[in-house]
């Protein structure tokens, strides 16, 4: 363990420079996010993933977001445990009809200021599973969203332009 | 002596492949269910079509696969839960999608139907009754004991379910899990689709064994249609789906240490994870390597960065990850975690056909690559790890011997990798077809049934992953330990939510 430990401190570091914020995303953020709550957070926010009927797929992407090459923390955003403790809602998937209601729980569970992100194609409009008996259709057919990071999934650097395009915007600068 | 032997049956389906398809009437449904019970045969899927069940089952002997077919004249068929567990969710599934009432009594609550989706059969094709009473979990009885209910959502980044525990202090007396909050209605979604659109759903059963689920899909068309991909899409096939095993074995071991709060190994196994992720992203385009492999072949070739990426990915695990296997084996802090810990029993991995790490951690010695070999795992030279002991730290052993297991092979096929064609075309119009397929995900095997219509559409499409038949015996291995080790159990089994709920 030693060594290994050692290695880690003598070998440098594997993280990235971070991506630019998305300017797509900013635009979107400008239309969507109310200026009066941006002040009440700095830079830092807590978020809650939430999967609404996903494939699993952008689940493990977010889940990179933590590995050494992407850090997420050091920019001030961190996973939490309960939508009570959460400043932002992280949603993928097609919105299930099983899980719709989980989904607003969730939401109503979260204190104000919050957000509402949804991650990858299915939870823009169901993606593939549109049209299917079992699926809403879309993240914004259940709660409103401030912002979507696309893909199917999305890299983890895409998560990070989007992410990062949240935590400027809500930082003021936006 | 073939499986049918013992199973009176009317007639035999001619164009499903590669392995037999038999209509049977009650008596032969009967039989087949003594083969489960008496252990004689494994059951490797149970589905439904608005008029008809199918069971496919494997001969634990000989390997040798058999559909049977009931025919539903009433609506109703002879119950196979009743006298073969396994079956239950399957069965409950059944009468949730198509409205076809098992017979003999029995659990009778829905499964995947939450009564939420304005509609009760929504593949019977016609109007089907649903009893709407609330659903009720299994009862424990005893004294001091309380309930916790867990989820649909979860505090990690990880998928949606109920765990309801019934527990005396801190040990659980009874876990029962009510799941189905990711179906995503794919089989209705799968009906009618060009083989394109049904192959993009398949890889989205469940995301982390999209190249397994592409790869089972392509097999069963390939099969349906007698056509065999070229030489070199086979091999780049099976490229993908050890890539696709160690970047998940990467992601599970660490996560299993993680739940034991070692997060070094988290961090350790994170970045090797993403290594084997980035050298997919160069080589395929695409960092899960979704809708790559497709029914004929693949969809694009490697790209000029495959090979290095590939060499120095391998490289680097064998430089890293003995170290990391090591630190697991001499860590005592964590092996006092993982050891003895949600132990499953071999007669229930047998019962249930437990495949991949669940079932060979409780020795039960089977892997579709090798029992069932598709190509090109005839040709390649590999071990299939087996344990007895059943327990967390048997489940992560397995997970790390396949990992060395993985990056041999990635080796012997870069050997052989020739240039050459890399997509079959598809025959048109060969009439109505049907396939069934199998294949080795990370988590277990994939079984895929497909019927094609006489223009390459799907008519019917059935997806069963690993996980029917190893969620059910994670409620066995929680019993007696305590609910703080729970998510160290349920992360050693990583069963997938989305591939069960469909």
């Amino acid at each position: 363990m030693r060594k290994t430990l050692l290695e880690s401190l003598t070998h440098g570091s594997l993280t990235e420079p971070a991506p630019p914020p998305d300017e797509a995303a900013l635009a979107e953020l400008v239309r969507t996010v109310d200026r009066a709550a941006q002040a009440k957070l700095g830079r830092s926010l807590a978020i809650r993933q939430v999967d609404a009927g996903s494939c699993n797929g952008c689940e493990l992407e977010i889940h990179a977001l933590s590995n050494a090459f992407y850090d997420l923390e050091r920019f001030g955003l961190r996973f939490v445990a309960s939508p009570r403790h959460a400043d932002v809602l992280l949603v993928t998937g097609p919105v299930t009809k099983n899980m719709r209601q989980a989904l607003e729980r969730t939401f109503n569970a979260t204190p104000d200021p919050k957000w509402v992100v949804a991650v990858g194609g299915c939870a823009v409009d169901g993606g593939i599973f549109r049209g299917s008996y079992a699926c809403v259709g879309g993240v914004s057919d259940v709660v409103p969203v401030d912002l979507h990071i696309k893909g199917c999934p999305p890299t983890p650097t895409d998560l990070l332009k989007g992410l990062l395009a949240l935590l400027e915007h809500v930082g003021g600068k936006g | 002596m073939g499986l049918l032997d013992h199973i009176p049956h009317q007639s035999t389906v001619p164009a499903h492949r590669p392995w037999p398809r038999a209509v049977v009437a009650e008596e032969g449904w009967r039989a087949a269910i003594d083969q489960l019970v008496a252990g004689r045969a494994t059951l490797l899927g149970f589905w439904g079509e608005p008029a008809a069940v199918h069971m496919a089952l494997l001969d634990a002997a000989s390997a040798e696969i058999a559909v049977v077919t009931y025919e539903c004249a009433s609506g109703s068929f002879p119950s196979v839960a009743i006298d073969h567990p396994p079956a239950l969710r399957l069965e409950r599934t059944i009468h949730d999608l198509f409205g076809l009432m098992p017979l003999g009594g029995g659990d009778r609550r829905p499964w995947l139907d939450h009564d939420v989706w304005g509609q009760s059969g929504p593949l019977a094709g016609r109007s089907v009754a649903r009893a709407t009473v609330p659903y009720e979990f299994l009862p424990a009885e005893g004294e001091g004991l309380h309930q916790v209910a867990v989820g649909p959502v979860h505090a990690g980044i990880i998928e949606p379910g109920h765990f309801r525990f019934t527990a005396n202090g801190e040990h659980v007396v009874r876990l029962e899990q009510w799941l189905g909050y990711t179906h995503k209605g794919i089989e209705s979604l799968m009906q009618g689709a060009s083989l394109e659109a049904a192959a993009r759903l398949a890889c989205r059963t469940s995301g982390d064994s999209a190249v397994a689920y592409a790869y089972a899909f392509a097999l069963a068309v390939e099969a349906a249609l007698g056509i065999e991909p070229p030489r070199r899409a086979i091999f780049l096939r099976a490229l993908m789906a050890e890539l696709e095993r160690l970047a998940n074995h990467f992601g599970d071991i660490g996560a299993i240490c993680n739940d034991a709060s070692f997060a070094l190994m988290h961090a350790q196994t994170g970045v090797l994870r993403e290594r084997c992720l980035r050298a997919a992203d160069a080589a395929f385009g695409h960092r899960l390597m979704m809708d790559v492999i497709v029914p004929g072949g693949v969809a694009r070739d490697m790209s000029s960065y495959g090979i290095p990426a590939m060499q120095a990915l391998l490289a680097e695990i064998k430089k890293v990850f003995p170290r990391l296997i090591e630190l697991y084996d001499n860590t005592t802090s964590l092996q006092d975690r993982t050891v003895t810990t949600g132990i499953v029993k071999t007669e229930y991995v047998r019962q249930f056909g437990a495949g991949g790490y669940v079932g060979r951690a409780s020795g039960r010695d089977f892997d579709t690559r090798r029992a069932i070999p598709y190509a090109p795992y005839g040709a390649l030279s590999f071990d299939v790890p087996v344990l007895d002991a059943g327990d967390v730290n048997a489940r992560v052993w397995i997970r790390i011997r396949e990992v060395e297991q993985s990056v041999a092979l990635i080796a012997q096929i870069l050997d052989r990798l020739a240039p050459g064609e890399i997509r079959t075309a598809l025959p048109a119009g060969r009439g109505p077809c049907e396939g069934l397929a199998l294949a080795e995900a990370f988590r277990g095997d994939v079984l895929v049934w497909l019927r094609l219509d006489g223009e390459n559409r799907i008519e019917r499409c059935h997806l069963r992953d690993a996980s029917w038949f190893q969620w059910p015996l994670l409620e066995t291995a929680i019993e007696g330990n305590i609910i703080a080790d729970f998510p160290l159990c349920n992360k050693s089994f990583n069963c997938s939510y989305s591939g069960a709920d469909l």
